[in-house]
């Protein structure tokens, strides 16, 4: 097992930067996702430590040694891609033995690990069939087995979960989990879902257009996001923006006010985005006056499509509320809610950075 | 009768009506058209030149049935020995050639390098050129006298004293012949071998690298199973169209010299038409048919899809 140190890695196509200087630290046996929207070069970086593009500029030291003119073969990593890459002509035994083979082990370990990786994976039963006659989660396993076979330093995943459908794919987040708790490895975890990131990772590393925007527990993502974009990007549904100003004591926009935070920049000139999260209203007679204009009933909680009368909100967006109680009120009619001040974000809107 | 009581009527179909949703008539009346070429383009001139390898037919005149008489004497006939002899030596060598060059230009084109899409228009040249026309250039460069080659070597570089006689020596002319086949043949398999190459996802040769294969070990156990489909039905067409080769031949050569150059297409021809003996060069290309059919068996089996391949694509 390993760390990962990425430092100051920058990643150029050509003329065109895509990766603009990125830091991270993956500790020993550490869990680390990297979430963000597509195209914001996280296979870039995933496959750079693997070894798959060169290095630009900076330095990533697997271990002690930095590994940026080390051989992909050398670097003791092993890789799960999106698309499975499974070798179609061999079978699923083969499949987990190409890299023992081609590092001539002996056929009785190579038996042994192969045995062991699919009891792990319970793949015992189709070890001897080839890849198109397996479904979609069973490949899957399979590309993780090739993985667990050559028993890495570091294990690396690119989205493994994106074909898969939405049930299965919550199984599977459950399984490579566990599987990491089992195995300890340290591991890097590429995701565009932001819920998979939540649910898996001991760290989430969240990245836009080729910058780091911020690392952290999920937790701290989810109750202290470092700018806007990490408020909007983590947390489902996602968090309310309102567009206003401070003026005295409160978040004003339109001819609405919002309660403020303690530790509000009182004197701050300026747009702000008053951020507040859907779980966080609560139904409330003496809150802001809001109409509905849908309700979707989940059944454990209720969300609530509204309005804040003439509060302008950041793009095109609606407010949402997401509440315990069950709402019987139609379209049309008036709920008042209030926010809970003490989980309240406000960002400034020129920059984006958090202002409490 | 009210809206109450009515019920929709269902006239019974005439017979013609019925006829047409028999499945095996509906069958029967769309495959015709189709037999019915086949019959008049293929299998007419196919059974007429059967029918005439039974015969002494000769250009103008109507011949005789006589059995195997045609074959037995081309037993002991030594040209056509010979030219039996050729045409195996002449496919099994260009084939040869052609893969290993063919497989290993489509390999240089699969990587990116400069100018890539140049080259590949570059190297279907000699395939769109007709192949009455390349003959021609390639007899002008086998010429003993204006040969580029021979020019080249002896008057620019020194390297040799006299010049080439190409096509004057019985090995010369068939090895000669053989180069322009390969010239010719290579596009066709480079081509379709680079097809086959670019269905393989990338992304198998990154699992392989980091599995630790080396460049080698990529190509032998991931390119070249992978390839092994497609390039078995390459291989049996490219075997085919070597094998019943005829212009190439016979624009450069015309069997030549006295007669030691002749495929079974050719020496079939020769015997037929300016020969004006029908019967014998139908015999010949009749002989052909053991040989094609052979091949065609083999693509039979190698088009068989493998186990692997069984089974659904999608993820
Ligand atoms: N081989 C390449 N050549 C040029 N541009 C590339 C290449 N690979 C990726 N890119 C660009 O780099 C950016 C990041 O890509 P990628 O890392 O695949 O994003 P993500 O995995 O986050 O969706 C994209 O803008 C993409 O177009
Ligand atoms: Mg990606």
């Amino acid at each position: 097992m390993a760390t990962v140190s990425i430092r100051a890695v920058r990643k150029a196509f050509g003329s065109h930067e895509v990766l603009h200087g990125v830091d991270v630290e993956v500790a020993d046996g550490e869990f680390v996702i990297l979430v963000g929207p597509s195209g914001c070069g996280k296979s870039t970086l995933l496959r750079m430590i693997a070894g798959l593009e060169n290095i630009t500029r900076g330095d990533i030291a697997i271990g002690d040694r930095v590994v940026n003119n080390v051989a992909p073969k050398e670097r003791d990593i092993a890789m799960v891609f999106q698309n499975y890459a499974l070798y179609p002509h061999m079978t699923v035994r083969d499949n987990m033995a190409f890299s023992l083979l081609l590092a001539k082990a002996p056929k009785q370990v190579i038996d042994e690990k192969v045995g062991r990786a699919a009891s792990i994976l319970g793949l015992t039963p189709y070890l001897d069939r080839y890849p198109r006659q397996l479904s979609g989660g069973q490949r899957q396993r399979v590309a993780m087995g090739r993985a667990i076979v050559r028993d890495p330093q570091v294990f690396l995943f690119d989205e493994p979960l994106s074909n898969l459908d939405a049930k299965l794919r919550v199984a599977m987040r459950a399984e490579i989990k566990d599987l990491h708790q089992r195995l300890g490895t340290t591991t890097v975890y590429v995701t565009h879902d932001q819920i998979e990131a939540m649910t898996m990772a001991d760290k989430i590393v969240v990245m836009n257009s080729g910058n780091v925007e911020q690392i952290g527990a999920p937790l701290e993502l989810y109750d202290r996001p470092a700018n806007l974009f990490v408020a909007g990007f983590i947390g489902s549904p996602a968090m309310n923006f309102v567009r206003g100003r401070i003026e005295g004591g409160s978040l004003r926009s339109g001819s609405v006010s919002f309660p403020l935070p303690p530790g509000a920049p009182a004197g701050h000139t300026g747009d702000v985005i008053y951020g507040i999260r859907p779980e966080h209203l609560r139904l409330d007679p003496q809150g802001i006056a809001a109409s509905i204009v849908v309700v979707e009933p989940t059944g454990s909680e209720t969300q609530v499509i509204m309005k804040f009368g003439d509060a302008t909100m950041l793009g095109e967006t609606r407010p949402v509320g997401a509440f315990r109680e069950r709402i019987a009120d139609t379209p049309g009619a008036t709920l008042h809610v209030s926010p809970d001040t003490s989980l309240v974000h406000l960002f400034d809107e020129a920059t984006g950075a958090r202002l409490n | 009768m009210d809206a109450s009581t009515w019920k929709p009527s269902r006239a019974e179909p005439s017979w013609l009506a019925r006829l047409f949703d028999y499945k095996p008539f509906l069958i029967f009346i769309c495959l015709l058209p189709a037999i019915g070429l086949l019959l008049a383009f293929l299998t007419y001139p196919l059974g007429l030149g059967i029918y005439l390898a039974f015969t002494d037919t000769e250009i103008g005149g109507n011949g005789e049935w006589v059995g195997l008489e045609n074959f037995i004497s081309l037993l002991d006939d030594r040209i056509f020995i010979t030219s039996v002899w050729n045409t195996l030596f002449y496919t099994f060598t260009a084939t040869v050639l052609k893969f290993a060059l063919g497989l290993w230009l489509a390999l240089l084109l699969n990587h990116h390098i400069p100018f890539k899409s140049f080259l590949r228009a570059i190297i279907l040249l000699p395939y769109i050129t007709p192949t009455v026309l390349s003959a021609i250039a390639f007899w002008w460069i086998y010429d003993p006298q204006f040969s580029i080659i021979s020019y080249v070597l002896v008057d620019r570089l020194h390297i040799l004293d006299h010049y080439i006689d190409f096509l004057g020596t019985p090995w010369a002319a068939r090895w000669s012949l053989i180069v322009a086949n390969v010239w010719r043949g290579i596009p066709f398999v480079a081509i379709t071998l680079l097809a086959g190459l670019q269905t393989i996802s990338p992304s198998l040769y990154e699992a392989a690298l980091l599995d630790g294969a080396s460049p080698w070990q990529s190509f032998r156990h991931i390119t070249s199973p992978l390839l092994m489909p497609i390039l078995a039905i390459v291989m049996t067409f490219s075997v085919l169209f070597t094998f019943t080769d005829f212009q190439l031949v016979y624009a450069i050569t015309r069997g030549g010299p006295i007669n030691s150059t002749h495929l079974m297409a050719t020496l079939a021809f020769q015997r037929g038409i300016p020969g004006a003996q029908l019967g014998e060069g139908a015999a010949i290309a009749v002989a052909m048919i053991p040989f094609l059919v052979f091949a065609t068996l083999f693509s039979y089996y190698a088009l068989g899809r493998r186990k692997w391949q069984q089974g659904s694509d999608n993820d």
